[in-house]
């Protein structure tokens, strides 16, 4: 039977040809369609770079953009076959700023076709995607040196390439790296072997690609994740999903990673009558013997070779988006059927592309690959990437924008993850609350340095020490100069410093207190932070909305002159952005210009909601 | 027959597809076009909620100027099966007199289809809708994500996509916007006709060959479906042996001429064509850009 279809990308830098080689692979087996092809008659006129001569590279470069700027911007996939194969190609962007299409291109693929100019050389380009296919865990390279044509089919020329690859590829882990001189530009070894290098003993690429042997061989264990419940009445539940490694067979047990069930798979449901037996990546439905408890997300695993199940883990971070990672920020975490919040608790370093060092960050720009620890709101079932890619790579999304912030790659459970377990107490929060007659709460306040945090959160507490009620409150400036007084006023620190003030009104909130947080916390996704360490019910956003001209004017602790003036560096409302909160529990704003009017009528909201006792 | 390892993997991956669209989106659709790419979403779309039924509706955008055998074929199939299907017809297209004929394909395509498509999942508030868009059918289409982001204005911004890694999907929405799916992506034509021989999947009899009232204009065959079809002056309908190799609006779509009557031999005769399967699509011609610039605007 015929192989599976190769899918492979292309990458290297830009203006390496990548697109002109795919364009002349597909030109070379006739699978350029008569009208495609006076398409590119005409495009190469208008927009080409080769002159009179037909620009291959048109074909594949798909958007307006693209052929206006003579480049490639988004990763765009081709299809083709010949009699022994059929091929899925990614061809990848080369410039610097596109590299996360590169890695999205590298995610979906077995082979990396790495050009590289042999004019040039190996350039940073070159290395950084050598980098990214092998973090992804492509195995297989063919080291394609294009426009050999330009260098009079110099032999030493190749080699010289060859063997500067060979210096660098130690490291990454390929299982195997295949040289092929090549002009794209006039075909020389792209599908027959050409007379002008007679000297090269290796195959023609498109002869590489038809042979090669990409698969996975290793006996991998059974990975089933839960994609979907299929339950059409009371009489049928089947776990729908798709193998991400290993075998199932009628018989088979299983076991539920996180929680331990166990059961024997019943039958195996499929359109066309039920199977004996299926296998990875067949997309199956699976009955069991037994009611047993999972959905979505759980990973059924062979009980003999589990997974990994903790809420910490390392990872390798390719970060996405133009807003930079800070450490402690919250995103959501997508991993298999998985979707969670998540934060990196810690970097531990930068990759230099180019040079494999590691160097010291304390965040992570765009197209830059780090490793870091991220800790997640539950435990989850995972596996180590370099054992399997299905099980082991996850997405980073941002809250606010919903956008991909970063993809990462699974290195290993963090230890501390799997030997600290939470200890159970006898005592809990709403025992120690009724002791007091209280609802626990979390009264947070935010809104520009002078906006009247500090004063109206102040007004609050005496109020509510009037009626007995037991509270604490924790204020920005006080903390800064004792907990938090290693922080500064960095993004990254800011961040930080509202995660431990979190942390720390939520051991209060547990001690059954009504807490009042008074701090700028500029950022939705921090509040957001903050809101997610407590019970939903018990977090009240209190947005004191002053406005910027009145908080200037009043400048109570001379601040805003100092920063207006340049003194002060990453001042909120002058130089740093204050996000405005979208759906505060309770806005104090110009209806309300007396502190003690706005903290009756926190007081007023706090006892209608039933967080207070009756008098 | 069975499926070669190709189309296992590939039959595999859209089964994922679409279970994951039902999983994370609170009310999706299938589009169904009543072409032989609709008719394999359909049948994967059986095969991924087995025993349930697909767990969405399907909705066909209609022009009022498909081929007959193409509504025939719908209802058909809609009935065999216990679908449920929901038709639109963008009744203000209509009452401006919006036509292929009268209005030329640009405007018509437009109007009927992407603005009706507009309408549409906004009159029943679908969040995702299932396409059987593949990316070798052009070159926008190659750049396309599986899971594509749609603004509130159902527009898509190809500058500004997703990554799409591994199987993760993106799907997060915000208030107003919505996805388009493609769960053929990877699929080829060939591999499309394949999996059709394969499991013996249904499609409209237009794809085979048979003797078809037709004028040749502008170089390409147009079939007389009905008489709204205004004959230009010389212009005579002749029956010859056609076949379509897309299924569109009738008067926008040529038909080759072929002797294959069957499946078996439309994949011989397309393993040796030497023209893409748009061709036959009068509305993609203007520029090798258009498609992407209807796509911006919302068309699938």
């Amino acid at each position: 039977m015929a192989p599976p279809a190769l899918r492979f990308l292309t990458c290297g830098s830009v203006d390496d040809g990548k697109s002109t080689l795919i364009g002349r692979l597909l030109y070379e087996r006739s699978l350029i369609c008569d009208d495609q092809l006076a398409n590119l008659e005409r495009d190469s006129k208008k927009f080409g770079t080769t002159g009179a001569a037909v620009d291959f590279a048109l074909l594949v470069d798909g958007l307006e953009a693209e052929r206006e700027q003579g480049i490639t911007i988004d990763v765009a996939y081709r299809y083709f076959s010949t009699d022994k194969r059929s091929f899925i190609v990614a061809d990848c962007p080369g410039h610097e700023q596109y590299t996360r299409n590169m890695a999205t291109g590298a995610s979906h693929c077995d082979l990396a076709v790495l050009l590289v100019d042999a004019r040039k050389g190996l350039l940073a380009q070159t290395h950084r995607h050598a980098n990214i296919v092998a973090l992804l865990g492509v195995r297989h390279v063919v080291l394609a040196v294009n426009k050999m044509d330009l260098v009079d089919y110099d032999r030493a020329a190749f080699a010289r390439i060859v063997a500067q690859f060979e210096a660098a590829r130690a490291a990454l882990n390929f299982l195997s790296v295949t040289p092929i001189p090549l002009s794209a530009r006039h075909g020389d070894n792209v599908c027959r072997p050409s007379a002008n290098m007679p000297w090269h003993d290796g195959p023609d690429l498109l002869g590489f690609l038809e042979t090669v042997d990409v698969e996975d061989r290793a006996a991998r264990p059974l990975r089933f994740p839960v994609q979907w419940v299929n339950r059409p009445d009371a009489d049928f539940r089947g776990l729908a999903g798709t193998l991400a490694s290993g075998c199932v067979a009628k018989g088979d047990e299983i076991v539920v990673a996180a929680s331990g069930g166990r059961s024997r798979v019943a039958r195996i449901v499929a359109m066309g009558g039920d199977l004996d037996r299926a296998e990875a990546p067949d997309s199956v439905t699976l009955v069991f013997a037994d009611e047993i408890d999972a959905s979505r997300g759980d990973l059924l695993c062979d009980p003999r070779h589990r997974p990994e199940v903790a809420d910490q883990f390392a990872a390798d971070l390719i970060w996405m988006s133009e807003e930079a990672l800070y450490p402690g920020r919250s995103y959501l975490l997508k991993c298999g059927g998985n979707c969670l919040p998540a934060s990196v608790t810690e970097i531990k370093y930068r990759l230099d592309v180019e040079t494999q060092a590691q160097i010291a960050a304390k965040k992570l720009g765009l197209n830059e690959i780090g490793f870091c620890n991220l800790a997640l709101s539950r435990p989850i079932a995972f596996d180590a990437y370099a054992d399997n890619r299905v099980t082991g790579g996850f997405i980073l999304i941002d809250r606010a924008t919903h956008g991909v912030a970063a993809a990462g790659v699974i290195r290993f459970a963090l230890r501390r993850a799997q030997n600290v377990h939470p200890q159970a107490l006898s005592l809990d929060k709403a025992r120690r609350a009724a002791l007091k007659r209280q609802k626990p709460a979390l009264l947070w306040f935010t809104g520009l340095s002078g906006a009247g945090k500090s004063t109206i959160a102040n007004l609050v507490e005496v109020a509510l020490a009037r009626r007995g009620v037991h509270t604490a409150l924790l204020d920005g400036d006080n903390v800064r100069h004792g907990l938090n007084k290693d922080l500064g006023f960095t993004e990254a620190d800011r961040v930080e410093n509202i995660r431990r003030v979190g942390e720390v009104a939520k051991l209060m909130l547990d001690a059954g207190l009504i807490v009042l947080c008074a701090f700028i916390s500029p950022f939705a996704a921090e509040r957001r932070m903050a809101r997610e360490l407590v019970a939903r019910d018990e977090f009240v956003e209190i947005f004191i909305d002053t406005p910027l001209a009145t908080c200037i004017a009043r400048d109570p602790k001379g601040l805003y002159q100092k920063a207006l003036a340049g003194q002060i560096k990453n001042f909120t409302g002058v130089d740093q952005a204050y996000e405005r909160p979208e759906a505060a529990d309770i806005v104090i704003g110009a209806d309300c210009v007396e502190a003690q009017q706005a903290a009756d009528r926190i007081v007023g909201w706090l006892d209608a909601r039933g967080f207070l006792a009756p008098d | 027959m069975p499926l070669t390892e190709h189309l296992r993997r590939l039959e595999a991956e859209s089964i994922f597809i679409l279970r994951e669209t039902v999983a994370e989106f609170q009310n999706p659709v299938l589009l169904y076009s009543i072409g032989k790419d609709s008719s394999v979403l359909l049948h994967l779309a059986r095969k991924a909620f087995y025993p349930a039924k697909p767990p969405f509706p399907l909705l066909h955008v209609d022009t009022t100027w498909k081929f007959r055998d193409m509504i025939a074929f719908r209802d058909e199939t809609v009935a065999r099966l216990g679908l449920d299907l929901r038709i639109h017809v963008n009744q203000e297209g209509i009452s401006r007199g919006v036509s292929p004929v009268a209005s030329g394909s640009a405007l018509h395509t437009q109007v009927m289809k992407t603005e009706g498509l507009r309408q549409a999942l906004d009159k029943w508030g679908f969040d995702a809708a299932l396409g059987g868009a593949r990316r070798d059918e052009e070159k926008s289409r190659a750049k396309e994500r599986i899971f594509s982001h749609r603004t509130a204005a159902q527009g898509w911004d190809p500058k500004n996509q997703r990554p799409e890694l591994w199987r993760v999907f993106d799907t997060r929405l915000a208030r107003g916007e919505s996805m388009r799916v493609f769960p053929l992506s990877n699929w080829t034509e060939l591999d499309v006709w394949r999996y059709v021989a394969a499991e013996n999947i249904p499609v409209a009899p237009l794809y085979f060959a048979r003797p078809r009232p037709v004028v040749r204009r502008d170089g390409a065959l147009i079939m007389v479906d009905d008489d709204r079809l205004p004959l230009r002056p010389g212009e005579k309908p002749e029956w010859r042996s056609v076949r379509f190799r897309t299924l569109g609006c009738y008067p926008l779509t040529g038909a080759i001429e072929s002797e294959a009557a069957d499946v078996a031999a439309v994949i011989a005769e397309m393993r040796a064509a030497t023209t893409s399967e748009r061709q036959g699509r009068l509305i993609d011609f203007d520029e090798s850009g258009s498609m992407e610039r209807k796509k911006r605007e919302g068309y699938f």
